[in-house]
C-alpha cells in the first residue's frame, strides 16, 4: 500500500529559508530497511569502550544494528570484534553479558575458541578434513572492519570503508574536548542504562542536539534546578550549532549547571571549588589555559553520524541506538569519566548524570515522552499539508545554539545515503 | 529493639502501595524519614552496587526524592502529564532482622504501569530499610531491583516503584 509520498524526503530551499523532512522518513518499513543497507551497514558504528575489556581474557556481548557480536580483548591484549555465532551450526559462542576467559565453548557441538577467534579444538576432529583445517573454517568470524579512536571503539560491517579517522573528520577536534579530559584515559563507568522508546530512532538523534525544546519539555527540570541549588544566574544557555560534514554536528555552550571537569557550582562547597580549581589547572598546564577554558566551561552535545550522541554536559553521557521498527528503537546510554577521577568528583558526577539523564532522570523521561508524541502525531504523515516537518530555524541567521543546522546537517547525510539524492534537488512540494 | 510483625509490616506496605496507586504522593512521601534513600540500580549491576560509583536508573536522597514528588505534581512532568494508572503488587514479605538499627525487609514486587494504550510490567523485590517511631513505622532506604534485562519497553521510571 503505497499512498504518493512526498518526494525527494528532505526539500531544502535556502532562499525560502526553508528545510523540510517528509515524515514518512518516520513511518515507513522500506525506509527502514534501506537505511540499514545504506547508513547502519556502511557507516562505522560505535562498539564499545576499550576500558569495557581492559584486561586480557575480559569480553562482552553486545547487539549492534541488529548483529549480536562478541567484543573481547585477547590474550596478547590485542581488541577484537567477531560475529557471536559457532562457524558449525551458528550457536552462540558466548551466551553471558560480560566477563573473563581465555576460552568460548559452544554448547551445542562442544567447539572450543580462544578469545582470539582462534579455533583450538573440537570433538572429533579426525572426521574432518585436511582442508577443514588449512582453510581455518572452524575460525570465528571477524567484523568487516575495526578501529579504535583514544579508547572508542567502533566497527564497520563494509570491508571497503574508508580509514575511522577520515570518516570522523571534523568531529575529532569535539570528541578530543571530551577525550582530553583526563591523563590516563576515560573510562566507561560500571552500570549501562538500556532502554526502549516506542519511537522511530532519527527522533532521538534530533533530540539529542536539540537546544530549542529545552524550556518547554525541561520546565520542570528547570523548576528543580532552580529549587535546589543557587545558580549563578550570570551564566545563560549560549552559544552556536555547528554543521561538521558527514553528517556530523555539534552544539557547544555554556550552560547554567555544574560540571564535573570542572566547573563549580556553589552546591559543591569549598572542597569542591579546590578540587575543580586543581582540575583546571592542570588541564591549563597540559592543554593551555584557553583549551582549558573550552574544556571545563563549555557542554558540548556531539552527534557522530548516524547514531552515536557524546553528550559532554552536566555528566558526559555516550549514548546509541537502532531502529527494530519505524516505530520502536533500543537505546544504550553509559557514563563516561576519567579513570584517575577522585571518589568525591566520581560521586558528583553520577549524581549529577542522574538529576537530568536516563530513564529515571528529572528530563529524559519527558524526552521519551515527546517522541513519542511525535511518533504519535505521525499517523497523519501521509495527509495533504502535514507530510512535513519544519527544520528551518536559524536558516540564513548567525548561528545560536537554539537553532536547527545541527538537525540540517544530519539529514542532509541522511538523504545523501538513503535516497541517493541531494537535497536540492527534486523541485518543490 | 523488637521487630514488628509480618503482618504489620504488610499492612504498612499495602499502605504505601495504595498512596502510589492513588497519586496522593506526598502523603506517601512522609513515610520516609528525612534522611531517606531511594534508589533503582540498572538492570546489569550486582545486587549490592553502590550510587558512589555506579551508574544507577535512580538514586535520590531525600532532597531528590522531594523534588521528584514534587515534579510528579506538575502539569510540565510530560511523561506522567496526563498521569498513568498504576498498580502495586507487594507479595512474599519478610522480615529478614535487624541492621545497624534498621529493619530489613524484602518483598516481591510486580508493578503495572498503563498510558497511552500500553501496560508495562517493572517487575523485581524490595529491599527495604525500616524504622520505628511513636506513629508506627517509617521508611529509610528503599531499593528496588529490577529482575529485568533493562528497561525495554518500558522506556522510564517516570512512576514511583
Amino acid at each position: 500500500m503505497n499512498a504518493p509520498t512526498p518526494s525527494p524526503l528532505v526539500l531544502e530551499d535556502e532562499k525560502q529559508g526553508l528545510f523540510r523532512v517528509a515524515r514518512k522518513s518516520f513511518t515507513d518499513t522500506e525506509i527502514m530497511n534501506a537505511e540499514y543497507g545504506n547508513v547502519f551497514n556502511k557507516c562505522w558504528l560505535y562498539l564499545g569502550h576499550e576500558s569495557e575489556v581492559a584486561k586480557k581474557g575480559d569480553f562482552i556481548t553486545r547487539t549492534v544494528a541488529k548483529r549480536n557480536l562478541l567484543f573481547t580483548r585477547d590474550m596478547n591484549g590485542v581488541l577484537n570484534a567477531f560475529f557471536n555465532t559457532c562457524p558449525h551450526r551458528g550457536a552462540e559462542v558466548c551466551r553471558e553479558r560480560a566477563g573473563n576467559s581465555k576460552h568460548f565453548q559452544c554448547f551445542y557441538h562442544g567447539w572450543i575458541f580462544g578469545c582470539d577467534g582462534q579455533l583450538k579444538s573440537l570433538p572429533g576432529a579426525d572426521r574432518y578434513s585436511a582442508d577443514f583445517k588449512e582453510q581455518k573454517r572452524g575460525n570465528l568470524v571477524p567484523v568487516p572492519r575495526f578501529s579504535n579512536y583514544r579508547g572508542m571503539c567502533f566497527i564497520n560491517f563494509d570491508p571497503q570503508a574508508g580509514s575511522l579517522e577520515d570518516y570522523l573528520g571534523n568531529a575529532r577536534e569535539y570528541l578530543d574536548l571530551v577525550l582530553d579530559q583526563s591523563e590516563s584515559g576515560m573510562v566507561i563507568l560500571k552500570g549501562m542504562q538500556e532502554y526502549a522508546i516506542r519511537a522511530n530512532w532519527k527522533l532521538l538523534v534530533e533530540n539529542s542536539n536539540d537546544g530549542y525544546h529545552a524550556a518547554t519539555t525541561h520546565a520542570s527540570y528547570l523548576d528543580y534546578l532552580a529549587n535546589t541549588h543557587a545558580l549563578d544566574k550570570e551564566v545563560a544557555l549560549r552559544g552556536v550549532g555547528r554543521e561538521l560534514g558527514g553528517g556530523h554536528a555539534v552544539v557547544e555552550y555554556t550552560a547554567p549547571w555544574g560540571r564535573p571537569i570542572a566547573n563549580w557550582i556553589p552546591k559543591w562547597g569549598e572542597e569542591g571549588k579546590k578540587e575543580m580549581d586543581a582540575l583546571h589547572a592542570k588541564l591549563a598546564e597540559r592543554h593551555g589555559k584557553e583549551r582549558a577554558d573550552r574544556i571545563c566551561f563549555k557542554n558540548r552535545n556531539l552527534l557522530i553520524f548516524p547514531n552515536l550522541v557524546l553528550n559532554d554536559i552536566m555528566a558526559v553521557t555516550v549514548r546509541t541506538f537502532y531502529p527494530t521498527a519505524p516505530n520502536y528503537m533500543n537505546v544504550n546510554g553509559w557514563a563516561l569519566g576519567p579513570n584517575e577521577e577522585s571518589s568525591w568528583a566520581r560521586q558528583y558526577r553520577l549524581d549529577n548524570f542522574l538529576e537530568f539523564l536516563g530513564p529515571g532522570g528529572f528530563a529524559t523521561p519527558d524526552d521519551v515522552e515527546a517522541l513519542e508524541s511525535c511518533q504519535a502525531g505521525y499517523q497523519n504523515a501521509l495527509e495533504t499539508g502535514a507530510e512535513w516537518n519544519d527544520i528551518s530555524k536559524g536558516m540564513g541567521l548567525d548561528p545560536f545554539y537554539d537553532d536547527e543546522v545541527q538537525m540540517r546537517s544530519f539529514w542532509k547525510e541522511w538523504n545523501r545515503r538513503v535516497s541517493g539524492a541531494s537535497t536540492k534537488e527534486g523541485g518543490q512540494s | 529493639m523488637s521487630l514488628p510483625t509480618r503482618s504489620e509490616v504488610e499492612d504498612f506496605l499495602y499502605q504505601e502501595a495504595d498512596l502510589l496507586d492513588n497519586w496522593k504522593l506526598k502523603e506517601w512521601l512522609q513515610l520516609y524519614t528525612k534522611d531517606a534513600e531511594y534508589q533503582v540500580p540498572s538492570t546489569d549491576l550486582p545486587k549490592d552496587a553502590s550510587p558512589v560509583d555506579s551508574l544507577f536508573y535512580i538514586a535520590d536522597d531525600y532532597v531528590r526524592l522531594e523534588q521528584r514528588v514534587i515534579r510528579l505534581g506538575k502539569k510540565s512532568m510530560h511523561s506522567e502529564y496526563p498521569r498513568s494508572k498504576t498498580r502495586h503488587l507487594v507479595t512474599n514479605v519478610r522480615v529478614l532482622g535487624e541492621v545497624e538499627g534498621d529493619i530489613q525487609v524484602t518483598a516481591g514486587f510486580a508493578v503495572f504501569r498503563t498510558k497511552w494504550g500500553n501496560t508495562d510490567t517493572f517487575v523485581g523485590s524490595y529491599d527495604y530499610r525500616l524504622r520505628r517511631n511513636e506513629g508506627g513505622l517509617l521508611i529509610r532506604k528503599k531499593r528496588c531491583l529490577l529482575d529485568l534485562d533493562g528497561l525495554r519497553p518500558q522506556g522510564r521510571v517516570s512512576i514511583l516503584l
